[in-house]
């Protein structure tokens, strides 16, 4: 689908826990192919210390009722403003915005690991991946047990394993002390992770020792969300890359991190 | 339908609303939202002879109604503009101009006379005021024996419409304004962004990665009208309005303080069509002051 600039309806806003919302916006037009991978950029209104959009990952996309869902954690004014809009209201909206997730042509096993709201790039990612045959499991990390609020929604399409750095659920510490990053991580042909830029770095580098497959979504902070100002780069060994447009998803063997 | 059309030195606008370099890629990114032929016309990114990279991240920080980006002029350089770049805008049916930076005098000279030979470009505006790279840019737009020896030297290798832009980081913009006039420049677009500062006081460091940037959207708003007031005194060439225009009003009030044409930054962010929603407002204010021409308002200040 091309970008566009609409005015979305939240037709759901569910609380998950003290600060996730699930927001569920409908388009008064149909949607097209929306990847997963890809975002959305929200005006954030009656707000006024907020100036720019904020970016969301789509986390899914309902194309019988024409809407995208985008799961906020409540970090500062933007999201909180947003955690607060009303079933009814409308939120301008700029998408799809960015590249993909890659799809395997046949299938194959794939791990997903995600922390904190870099989840929510994940969701619709599982949902193709399952549909399309891959063999699908889910490492998900958070701080603590009330954090991990969608975990329900990803057994539907792998297995699902946890951290917590409280140990109030799955391992105690964070997804790189899990059991399946250890031997077991051979049996997968990719990795796919968004979270916390550390996190990222340690996966990727775990990824590179054993030669598998790592893609990573950035969230770098951005002004326009569709490669004009060229504020949210990423060093590539090809340069400055826009996360925005070229990104957020990367293999990570693309990024000069020093890992 | 007032008329919109403007001229600005020889530059002919179909209407007085252009984009501001930086905040409008090359017009190509926007074709999926709007259609850029119906602008005055566009200016497009910073351009340098030599590619540039341009300065870590991060290059943005949010403020109070505006931003600081310290992108740094990242291009591939005016060869590339002209070999990959330009055959993919010739499809435009409006003006054009490139924004040409540099860090020496040579620079400026071996970029504008790339430009020059580009056919469908009908002019550049010389960015003298770029406060993001560490030599040249900005230090040329604050005195006025760099102004004119920039301008001037661009000048004599430059054909076309040369607009000049100009620095807000200056205590008398009005004398500055008065050396580009007299080296040569046909108009005069101002404000570029002003240099400031954005702190973490969490992890008390600062926000860029250079530490400075450049201030730009509606914040920068009072400052910008002041400075077009006081060059429009000083100077007899057009000018074009820059700085913190989010809508037809903002708009308006340049052109009251004495600009001839405007260009919109920061806003595109926001909304990319934000500058045919200005378009349409600026015909419906002509219209409902009874004004039959964008010439009516110019300079018309009621004092
Ligand atoms: C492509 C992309 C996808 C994203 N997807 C999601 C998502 O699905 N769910 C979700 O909850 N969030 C997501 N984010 C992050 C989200 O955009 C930010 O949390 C939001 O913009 C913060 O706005 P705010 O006004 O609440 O906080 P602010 O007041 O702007 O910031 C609060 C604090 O967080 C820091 N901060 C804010 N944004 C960033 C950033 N991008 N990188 C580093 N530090 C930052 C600020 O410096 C500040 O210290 C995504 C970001 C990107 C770029
Ligand atoms: C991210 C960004 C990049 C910019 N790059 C350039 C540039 O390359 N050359 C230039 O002359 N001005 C550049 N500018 C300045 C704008 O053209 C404009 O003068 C300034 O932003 C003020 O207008 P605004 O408040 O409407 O944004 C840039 C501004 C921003 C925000
Ligand atoms: S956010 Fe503007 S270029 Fe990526």
């Amino acid at each position: 689908m091309r970008k566009t600039v609409l005015n979305l309806k939240v037709i759901s806003n569910l609380q998950l826990n003290d600060d996730h919302h699930l927001l569920e916006l409908q388009s008064p037009d149909q949607l097209e192919t929306i990847n997963p991978g890809q975002f959305a950029n929200l005006l954030v209104d009656h707000s006024p210390s907020v100036f720019l959009r904020r970016p969301f990952s789509i986390y899914s996309v309902d194309y019988l009722n024409n809407t995208i869902s985008v799961f906020i954690k409540e970090i500062g004014d933007g999201t909180r403003a947003l955690g607060k809009t009303p079933v009814g209201s409308f939120i301008n909206t700029m998408f799809p915005l960015g590249n993909s997730f890659t799809i395997p042509d046949e299938p194959q096993r794939i791990l997903l690991i995600g922390g904190g709201s870099g989840v929510a790039s994940l969701m619709s990612l599982a949902q193709i991946l399952s549909k399309k045959s891959n063999e699908v499991s889910i490492l998900i990390g958070a701080r603590s047990a009330v954090d991990l609020v969608e975990l329900g929604h990803f057994s539907k399409y792998g297995t699902v394993y946890t951290t917590t750095e409280d140990g109030t659920l799955g391992t105690k510490g964070y997804v790189t002390n899990h059991l399946i990053m250890g031997d077991q991580l051979a049996q997968f042909d990719r990795i796919y992770t968004c979270g916390p830029e550390p996190m990222m770095k340690a996966v990727a580098l775990i990824a590179k020792e054993k030669a598998i497959i790592c893609e990573v979504s950035l969230e770098n902070s951005m002004a326009c969300g569709f490669g004009v100002c060229l504020c949210c780069i990423a060093e590539t060994i090809d340069g400055h890359k826009c996360v925005c447009t070229d990104g957020p998803v990367f293999n990570s063997t693309q990024l000069k991190w020093q890992i | 339908m007032a008329d919109l059309s403007i001229k600005v030195h020889n530059l002919e606008l179909k209407n007085p609303v252009m984009t501001a370099s930086g905040t409008f890629g090359y017009g190509l990114e926007f074709d999926d939202f709007m259609d850029v032929n119906l602008l005055g016309g566009i200016v497009v990114k910073g351009t340098t002879i030599h590619p540039r990279q341009g300065n870590a991240y991060p290059r943005m920080a949010e403020t109070a109604l505006g931003m600081l980006n310290s992108v740094g002029l990242q291009n591939k350089g005016a060869h590339y503009f002209a070999t990959d770049i330009y055959p993919k805008l010739t499809k435009y049916k409006t003006n054009i101009l490139v924004n040409v930076s540099g860090s020496t005098i040579e620079e400026y000279i071996a970029c504008a006379e790339i430009i020059n030979e580009l056919d469908l470009i009908t002019g550049i505006e010389l960015n003298i005021s770029c406060p993001n790279v560490k030599e040249g840019g900005m230090a040329f737009g604050t005195s006025c024996p760099s102004i004119e020896a920039v301008v001037s030297a661009v000048r004599k290798v430059y054909h076309k419409t040369m607009m000049v832009k100009l620095s807000p980081n200056v205590t008398n913009i009005g004398e500055l304004a008065k050396s580009a006039e007299f080296s040569g420049a046909d108009s005069l677009s101002l404000i570029n962004t002003l240099l400031g500062m954005a702190i973490d006081a969490e992890t008390r460091k600062p926000i860029l990665s250079t530490i400075t940037g450049g201030l730009s959207g509606p914040a920068i708003k009072p400052i910008a009208l002041r400075m077009v007031w006081e060059v429009s005194k000083a100077v007899s060439i057009p000018l074009v309005g820059i700085g913190g225009i989010m809508n037809a009003t903002d708009a308006i009030e340049f052109f009251l303080a004495g600009a001839s044409a405007i260009q919109v930054g920061t806003a595109n962010y926001l909304d990319p069509s934000v500058t045919i929603k200005i378009i349409d407002g600026i015909d419906s204010y002509l219209n409902r002051h009874k004004f039959n021409s964008i010439t009516d308002i110019i300079g018309g200040l009621h004092m």
